[in-house]
């Protein structure tokens, strides 16, 4: 359970900006945050892994208290075990496919996961190869094997796929859904993709102008009136 | 018949002082390209003084400050029977003190060329601020540390005004190759002159050919 109430001034191009994000997510939950951009998503997916200090509120994950602005909390983003995937893939560029994913490895953990995942996102045949040889598709499935070697409770995507062609988004969207179930994931993804967000999430928290706007099933809250008035006939 | 002394004692002189730069600029680029400090400023100025100071004016007062005459100086000399003015160790010193800013400067840029991205995603991967230096930015800013290098070595090699003041012009001790030909062309031998300073013309030249020839060769790294 993810408990959420944080709050942070951003100044962007739009000026600035009062973000207020106040929500409860269950375990194993796919939430998607949508909104249009410089609503503060992303602001939102590095104050909970701990990358952005929120200047006022709390994150309570499973009884853990990550951050409390009161009682002086912030704990580091490497003791939050979260997996986190940006859009830019970011990759070591000087390690092998095989060596990103071991770079990963928490002291004494056993190197088996690492096979487990390079096999479950089918890159065994790339796994010695450099960063820099591999398409966005297998770059963004290194990142997804990587950011799951640590076997995190909760999964973090900030539009990791709006960078790739519409083929290689529809394999990775099953990819992700993929290890959402079998790694028990609580997972939250940020896009503004609207085909992604209703394929991917049962719920969707609308972002704008830093508030959530409306809170529920992808159909309900979406702005999708054409849509669905279509596919109801 | 050329006396080849003070080519060996400058060689040694810019690998030593290359070799001590490379160690302690290291950090201090790591901090001044990620720190937020209000005193980094103050800091990148001091480092770069000596791009801008006459090399005579950085001489003169570090000779001020080695001289067993004075605080520094006479304490090393009566609390660890170390003398820094006229000697190889002081040179060496005087040296990267001279030569700092031509370490720092690419290594620091090289730093901060790394994307962010990178550097949060070995954080969220549990990785420590050591951990992360040490496995992602050093091996990934290998050109910026290659051209630090070869340029504060080049430089050393190059030196006069600082190690004229503070090493004077002592054979097999302190008497590199930048002095020696200002002591050959006051003996008027132009022709020993003439080889020992085309001999670092060529050398030079090449240096500068190596630093070109690494940036060109690596400037495509990607980040991924």
């Amino acid at each position: 359970m993810i408990n959420l109430n944080i709050s942070k001034k951003l100044s962007g191009a739009n000026g600035e900006l009062n973000l207020q994000f106040n929500t409860k997510i269950l375990p194993r939950e796919f939430v998607t945050i949508y909104g249009p951009s410089g609503a503060g998503k992303t602001s939102v997916i590095r104050m909970l892994a701990g990358l952005l200090e929120p200047d006022g509120g709390h994150i309570e994950v499973d009884d853990n208290i990550w951050f409390d602005k009161e009682k002086k909390i912030n704990v580091k983003p490497q003791l939050r075990n979260i997996g986190i995937i940006f859009q830019e893939y970011s990759l070591f560029p000087n390690m092998t496919v095989r060596g990103n994913l071991e770079f990963a490895l928490e002291k004494n953990q056993s190197k088996k996961i690492v096979n487990e995942l390079l096999r479950l996102t089918e890159l065994e045949q790339l796994h010695d190869k450099k960063p820099g040889l591999l398409s966005g598709g297998q770059k963004q499935r290194v990142a997804l094997a990587r950011a799951l070697i640590r076997k995190p409770k909760l999964l973090l995507l900030d539009e990791p796929l709006s960078a790739l062609d519409t083929e290689m988004q529809v394999k990775l969207q099953d990819y992700i859904l993929q290890v959402h179930q079998q790694f028990n994931l609580t997972t939250i993804l940020v896009s503004h993709d609207l085909n992604e967000v209703i394929k991917m999430s049962k719920r969707v928290l609308v972002l704008e102008e830093g508030q959530i706007k409306k809170d529920g099933l992808p159909l309900d809250v979406l702005p999708l009136n054409h849509l669905k008035s279509f596919l109801i006939r | 018949m050329l006396d080849f002394e003070p080519f060996y004692l400058t060689l040694k002189l810019a690998l030593t002082t290359t070799l001590v730069l490379f160690i302690i600029c290291t950090p201090i680029a790591y901090w001044l390209a990620f720190s937020r400090s209000r005193f980094k400023v103050l800091i990148e100025a001091f480092v770069g003084l000596p791009l801008v100071l006459p090399p005579s004016v950085l001489g003169f007062y570090l000779l001020l400050a080695f001289s067993p005459e004075n605080s520094f100086g006479k304490f090393l000399e009566m609390h660890f029977d170390i003398r820094l003015v006229f000697t190889f160790p002081g040179l060496v010193i005087a040296s990267v003190i001279y030569s700092l800013p031509f370490m720092i400067q690419p290594i620091q840029s090289g730093f901060r060329m790394v994307p962010d991205a990178l550097i949060e995603t070995a954080y969220t991967l549990g990785k420590s601020k050591l951990t992360t230096l040490i496995k992602v930015l050093i091996p990934n800013i290998k050109t910026a540390l290659l051209t630090g290098c070869i340029l504060s070595f080049a430089h050393t090699i190059g030196e006069f005004g600082v190690v004229l003041m503070v090493g004077g012009n002592i054979p097999k001790e302190t008497r590199m190759i930048s002095v020696a030909i200002y002591d050959e062309v006051e003996a008027m031998n132009y022709h020993q002159a003439n080889v020992y300073s085309s001999i670092l013309l060529v050398f030079s030249f090449l240096v500068l050919v190596s630093v070109y020839l690494v940036n060109h060769g690596t400037r495509k790294t990607q980040y991924a």
